[in-house]
């Protein structure tokens, strides 16, 4: 893509209304008829939630211009929201074009994060799609003299019944103009009964550009005029807490780089600009720094007691009945501690952003999930007003969370600050493994206790985490970009938040406490944010894993004993539908008899309900684990899945397939590796990932409900995956494995002491 | 910097760039060839796979100045939106993709694989492509992908 750079004054129109100074945003489509027809002005460029014209406009040619604050991370919403606003307005979806995060176009819909673009951007649009058809209905009501009831709208065209002659399109009926008119809480939504393509399995619109190479990446983004931009790190990789400064910086080390720029330096941000990407690849590698740093950070062998050490603030989430008085009286009581590691984001393509920051006004292209938000965090770091500051999305690699697209937006925005030109900034391999925020490690104590019939009578469970959201916000938030971090010597900050995400046991029991030990930020050793599923991913491992324990302790069924303590229907089809569909055979405990030649099989299940309020899961994981290597071979998974309304059967299943694989990865592979001084996995050979041979066969069974709210489906499905993997390992060996993740090392030396162990006693 | 000669998509094209500088970095910043993408630049992920001389090549970690001389093609030279490639065709029907980035890289192998193995295995398909890593778990769609482009090519 050539984006030719935006000159914002002729983007932005500046109209003139009594006197006050305002902004057309929805003037900046470029729709010419729009602009001369417009009245509905709205203050500072930024789009007002509450305006019909902030969501939709129709075109004279019958088009649909959807303004979507939420954004395409490789997940399939761009296809799903056109869907909904194409069904909600009766319009054939090739007629719907969906522009995306951009600070002078869309409103302002928060972060596309949390599997929240259908559950809350979706019903947002799916208002603001009623509206508007309403709006067209009112219009043709009067252009043909009919009441409302007598009319119909069919593929973008609105008839009186009966009366063939009198029709005319929605860009007929609305000529260009804006509605002008709120959008309408209460506007009438289709009925659920009617949809004809919200549920259909339609294909996703990017599909054909990508696999002729024609598909455009931030990556891809070039503007007239950009020189390349590097940054050049300092040793202590990733720490959340970074105490390197330069002592001293040799120009002379680049000096013959042909089309070599500058240096660029502001604290500890030391960047190298150049005319090439290739120039600024070398000057970023030959440039000599000298760097004042100590090692900080705790050795990786005792991460866990770190985290268990490090000052924290407990919050208590649940408390009911009385935990301390009932568990002394169990029949029989369990305790176990589980650990889940540091990891980071796969994505396969490091981030990329180019900057032009020139004259007091800056514009950005970027991958980033929230484009005001890191509009705010910009206009922090660059000394601008946030007005000043223009942010536009384009798609990136796979995002699974806070990875580096926002900081490498603050490494292009300094650089092109300092040499005010555009520039472009590649995120090495390096960079993103070694910099990008990682999913925090956790640590998990639970404990519970049966009475002598095996029922649950006391259960509590306590976590020791860091946030997991660090995100830019949106005033002020510049010590969250990276780029300030080295340059201004702050550390990171955010509200407590994603760590209990599934904590609370959902099941029944009595007597049940659930705790949170908060741990400070600047204590997260590793800088810590958002990773798919959060503190969920290592919750339901826990909690998951625990319930499997007690049910082993109680002799019972995996499947029965969950189901004894749930009311929901939901929760039970959800389960009962993943046992079928996987030809789940009820078993009673009993030790599998290890050999250390032999190959043992197991299955697993785990069930969440993702943020014990949203979608339910069922997971059932088959492994072959062979004790002599350690290896662990997933065969089958089966997921059960209900999110209600379904809006994309098949883009539905392409995510939880992901998630499956995705979680699978996580499970059996990745754990980021650090010293004292930092991380030191930096590559796919030091932080492994899935391969198609590990790929296991994956069946999911989707539970539609049409009358429900769409709830969201990017990460429930990872949340399941650790437990039932792990769950099948113990069924498969006896072995219990409370650390992630089950390297084949873990497990072989799990296992060789159970070998050992059943030779003893046999 | 030197005066180049790459064939590249079955056209001559001439650049003007770093001997030493990698092949992926030429095609895509001077010639704007965006089907191969920056992964890793250390040969370890395989988005930036291209054909040289009909096998598949990693262009990241491949000097410019060894293109010379051969033939190189690109994503973007097996087929067009409207005349996609069979393999690009199983691609799109059976959406085997998330974020897209790995695409390139998985389709690239698959047509190098294919040319040499015209009927393979599921196992010898994903042996293939065991170098090529996709971060979202498109896995199953693409194996699916190529299988459904091996039939259609057979």
């Amino acid at each position: 893509m050539n984006a030719s750079a935006p000159s914002l004054p002729s983007r932005r129109q500046f109209l003139t209304r009594a006197g006050v100074l305002v902004v057309g945003f929805s003037l900046a489509a470029p729709v010419g008829d729009l602009l001369a027809a417009s009245e509905t002005l709205v203050d500072l460029g930024q789009p007002s939630a509450g305006e019909l014209d902030s969501w939709l406009a129709i075109t004279r040619d019958n088009r649909a211009r959807v303004y979507s604050g939420k954004v395409e991370l490789g997940t399939g919403v761009k296809t799903a929201l056109s869907q909904i606003v194409a069904d909600e307005l009766n319009l054939p979806m090739a007629n719907v074009e969906i522009i995306q995060g951009d600070t002078e176009r869309t409103p302002n819909q928060g972060y596309t994060a949390g599997s929240k673009t259908i559950q809350f951007g979706g019903a947002q649009l799916r208002k603001a799609a009623a509206t508007a058809h309403q709006a067209l209905i009112e219009i043709a009501a009067k252009q043909f003299s009919v009441s409302p009831a007598q009319l119909v709208s069919d593929r973008g065209v609105i008839r009186v019944k009966g009366r063939r002659s009198k029709q005319a399109t929605f860009g007929e009926l609305i000529g260009g103009r804006h509605f002008s008119r709120k959008v309408d809480a209460h506007a009438a939504l289709k009925n659920p009964d009617d949809y004809q393509i919200v549920g259909k399995p339609l294909p996703r619109v990017e599909m054909p550009q990508i696999a002729v190479g024609k598909f455009t990446y931030v990556q891809d983004v070039r503007v007239p005029g950009m020189l390349h931009g590097r940054v050049v790190r300092p040793p202590d990789t990733g720490a959340v807490k970074i105490d390197a400064t330069v002592e001293s910086i040799d120009e002379s080390s680049v000096n013959g780089i042909p089309g070599f720029v500058r240096v660029v330096r502001e604290g500890s941000f030391v960047g190298v600009v150049a005319e090439t990407e290739w120039a600024a690849i070398e000057a970023s590698r030959k440039l000599t720094v000298r760097w004042n740093s100590k090692p900080s950070l705790p050795d990786q062998d005792e991460l866990y007691e770190a985290l268990a050490k490090s000052p924290s603030d407990e919050k208590v989430v649940t408390n009911e009945g009385n935990f301390a008085t009932a568990l002394p009286q169990a029949a029989k009581s369990l305790a176990a501690e589980y650990r889940w590691p540091f990891q980071i984001h796969t994505s396969i393509g490091p981030s990329c952003a180019v900057a032009d920051v020139r004259d007091g006004r800056a514009t950005l292209w970027t991958a980033s999930q929230g484009v005001y938000q890191l509009r705010g965090a910009l206009a922090d770091l660059l000394g601008l007003r946030p007005e000043r500051v223009h942010v536009i999305f384009v798609e990136g690699s796979g995002c699974y969370g806070h990875n580096g697209a926002d900081d490498v937006a603050g490494d292009a925005a300094l650089l092109s600050q300092a040499v005010r030109s555009p520039v472009r900034v590649q995120w090495t391999r390096a960079d993103e493994h070694g910099w990008n925020p990682k999913g925090p490690a956790m640590l998990m104590r639970v404990k519970g206790g049966l009475d002598e019939k095996g029922k649950v009578v006391a259960w509590e469970y306590q976590v020791w985490t860091a946030t997991h959201v660090t995100r830019p916000g949106a005033i002020g938030q510049a010590r969250n970009l990276l780029a300030s971090q080295l340059a201004s010597r702050m550390t990171p900050t955010g509200p407590m938040l994603g760590g209990d995400r599934n904590a609370a046991t959902p099941y029944s029991f009595p007597n049940k406490r659930c705790v949170t030990h908060w741990i400070h930020t600047d204590d997260a050793i590793l800088r810590p944010s958002a990773l798919r599923g959060l503190g969920s991913f290592a919750n339901i491992f826990a909690n998951e894993s625990f319930v499997d324990e007690l049910a082993a302790a109680a002799g019972q069924d995996p499947v029965q004993f969950r189901l004894a303590y749930l009311s929901d229907p939901r929760a039970i089809n959800v389960i009962n539908a993943a046992a079928k569909q996987a030809r789940w055979k009820r078993r009673s405990w009993s030790a599998p008899k290890l050999t250390a030649d032999g190959v043992h099989t197991g299955r697993g299940i785990s069930y969440l309900r993702y943020e014990n309020q949203n979608t339910y899961v069922a997971t059932v994981a088959e492994v072959e684990v062979e004790p002599k290597t350690g290896t662990v071979r997933v065969k089958r998974v089966v997921v059960a899945h209900d999110c209600g309304l379904v809006i994309n059967p098949n883009g539905l299943k392409n995510q939880i397939e992901g998630a499956v694989l995705q979680g699978i990865s996580r499970t059996l592979k990745e754990e980021l590796k650090f010293n004292s001084m930092g991380i030191t996995s930096l590559d796919w050979m030091s932080y492994p990932i899935i391969t198609f041979p590990e790929v296991p066969e994956v069946e999911i069974v989707l539970l539609n409900h049409p009358h429900e709210p769409a709830v969201g489906a990017g990460e429930p499905a990872i949340a399941g995956v650790s437990a039932a993997l792990s769950n099948a390992v113990f069924n498969a060996t006896g072995a219990r494995i409370r650390t992630g993740p089950l390297t084949q090392e873990r497990v072989k030396s799990a296992l060789a002491a159970k070998v050992a162990s059943v030779r003893r006693t046999t | 910097m030197v005066r180049l000669e790459l064939n590249v998509n079955g056209r001559k094209r001439a650049v003007t760039a770093e001997p030493r500088s990698m092949l992926l970095y030429v095609l895509r910043n001077d010639l704007a060839l965006h089907g191969p993408r920056f992964g890793c630049g250390l040969g370890q992920c395989g988005a930036c796979t291209v054909l040289m001389d009909g096998a598949a090549a990693r262009s990241c970690v491949i000097p410019v100045s060894a293109g010379v001389g051969r033939s190189i093609v690109t994503l973007e030279g097996l087929g067009t939106l409207e005349h996609p490639h069979a393999i690009q065709k199983g691609f799109i029907d059976e959406q085997a993709a998330q974020c897209g980035y790995c695409t390139n890289g998985m389709i690239m192998t698959a047509k190098a694989f294919l040319d040499e193995n015209p009927h393979p295995t599921d196992e010898e398909i994903r042996q293939a492509l065991a170098k090529n890593l996709c971060g979202c778990g498109t896995h199953l769609r693409i194996l699916r992908a190529v299988k459904r482009a091996a039939k259609e090519m057979a």
